[in-house]
């Protein structure tokens, strides 16, 4: 619970945007997309095929003269690669020469795995973990839809749920009835 | 304390070795509309992360000791949700008047704890687990339900983050209910009596005090979120064929300070490390 110090809003991340001053709005958007992309590189230290955009973490990026703030939302409240993910976005803005950099934590909107990018969750299977299946607005409420879970391996959807939670906090277990082999899924959240 | 810069948190960080970027925590958890946090939120913040901590820090005594891996995995992993809660709500409590989450949780003595009683009953053998984690997790389902409309924006982010994780906490719990209450001779027998042993601490979770009463708007009301409790507990117990059994409720003074015996043992093993050696770090 190491958090003396630390940048942390828990506010919603709306409220009024500061409009560039120090230089043309023009220079400021290129400065922000390439901010984005260099925050966009920063992977999940837990499953390091997924960048925080794959994983629909990394919120927003806003450029404001030279200071540089990175909007981050966690997946699940008590994941503790929040905090690597923190630091690997200042350290690689930093050294990609944004010197004045802040990051900022929101939990409102709460993270859903319907953010994650198509992209995300090819390299997830390719990965050997099955991606989400389905919206999350189905898998709640009073009728749940559970939807196949396809084995990673053999492409089988013959699969069981072993357990609901897995290594880490966004995984459970699952195994194929048709290879045998035991596989992590990314749940629906 | 509230307004310190970031030179006198250089001078007393003794809480590990974080690299102080840009310090504007207690305007940042202010609340949307820059409001300082007032006296009675953010001690309805302690009651509702307290929870969560003490219930967090009781789970995390049965990794390595569940009656299977899977459950070692299961048990860690709603400690871990639960973890998450009690640092953001400890965190914006702790703005009202300049204290860290550490500070909250580990330098405050027993009296000054606000957990409710039931999260500070023994884990007891699984089936007392199972049925202390049914009661919590439906009651905090209902809670964060009603509390992702309170006028506190923090207060509304927090409860709508951790309703999603509460959902799975409430299913684990109503599996396990299910299954022991219909396996064995033996496994029904200890449900019973587990049910027997926690149904008198829920009535604390529902009550109302004069701080619910200023807090209107801002808090979830504890006693409207009795029916929806029942029902989902009825329609549990109609399935495993349990019976709510009638005992009269607790004393239960936690939100006051009062606590029940076990209390000062979780506390000892989760304080002792951050007491013995002030600023560890690993």
């Amino acid at each position: 619970m190491v958090t003396r110090g630390q940048t942390t809003t828990l506010r919603h991340a709306q409220g009024p945007r500061k409009e560039p001053v120090a230089e043309p709005v023009e220079a400021s958007g290129r400065s922000r997309d390439r901010a984005w992309e260099v925050a966009a590189t920063v992977t999940d230290p837990e499953v390091p095929v997924l960048t925080i955009e794959d994983l629909g973490v990394l919120r927003a990026v806003d450029v404001d003269g030279d200071h540089v703030t990175v909007t981050l939302t966690p997946t699940y409240s008590g994941c503790p690669a929040m905090d690597a993910m923190r630091d690997d976005v200042l350290l690689a803005l930093n050294e990609a020469g944004f010197g004045d950099v802040e990051v900022r934590l929101t939990l409102s909107p709460a993270w859903t795995t319907d953010w994650m990018t198509d992209a995300g969750k090819t390299k997830l299977t390719a990965y050997g973990i099955a991606p989400p299946t389905g919206r999350a607005a189905l898998s709640q409420g009073p009728i749940r839809l559970q939807l196949g879970v396809k084995c990673p391996r053999c492409g089988s959807l013959d699969t069981r749920e072993v357990s609901r939670f897995g290594s880490t906090s966004c995984k459970a277990l699952f195994e194929c009835r048709a290879c045998l082999e035991p596989f992590d899924h990314f749940k629906v959240h | 304390m509230s307004a310190e810069g970031p030179d006198a948190v250089a001078a007393e960080d003794t809480h590990g070795n974080v690299t102080v970027d840009r310090l504007d925590l207690a305007d940042e958890l202010a609340g949307a509309d820059g409001r300082a946090l007032s006296a009675d939120a953010a001690e309805y913040a302690l009651r509702l992360g307290d929870d969560a901590l003490i219930l967090s820090q009781q789970l995390g005594w049965w990794i390595a000791r569940a009656p299977e891996l899977e459950e070692d995995v299961a048990l860690g992993n709603i400690a871990l949700d639960l973890l998450g809660h009690a640092r953001s709500l400890l965190r914006y409590a702790g703005t009202f008047d300049g204290r860290s989450e550490d500070d909250l949780a580990y330098f405050r003595d027993e009296p000054e704890f606000r957990c409710a009683w039931i999260v500070q009953q023994p884990n007891g053998d699984f089936a007392q687990t199972i049925a202390r984690q049914l009661v919590v997790s439906t009651y905090m389902f209902e809670l964060y339900s009603a509390l992702r409309t309170s006028a506190d924006p923090t207060l509304a982010a927090i409860a709508e983050k951790s309703l999603k994780e509460v959902d799975y906490h409430r299913d684990h719990a109503v599996q396990w209910t299910l299954r022991l209450a219909g396996g064995t001779d033996e496994s029904r027998r200890r449900m019973i009596r587990a049910i027997g042993d926690v149904w008198p601490y829920i009535d604390e979770l529902f009550r109302d005090d004069p701080l619910i009463d200023r807090l209107e708007g801002v808090a979830a009301r504890p006693s409207t979120l009795r029916g929806g409790f029942d029902a989902v507990i009825d329609a549990v117990f109609a399935e495993a064929e349990l019976v709510a059994p009638q005992v009269a409720g607790s004393s239960g003074g936690g939100r006051h300070g009062i606590h029940f015996s076990s209390l000062g043992y979780v506390l000892a093993e989760m304080q002792v490390l951050a007491r013995q050696h002030p600023g560890a770090t690993w």
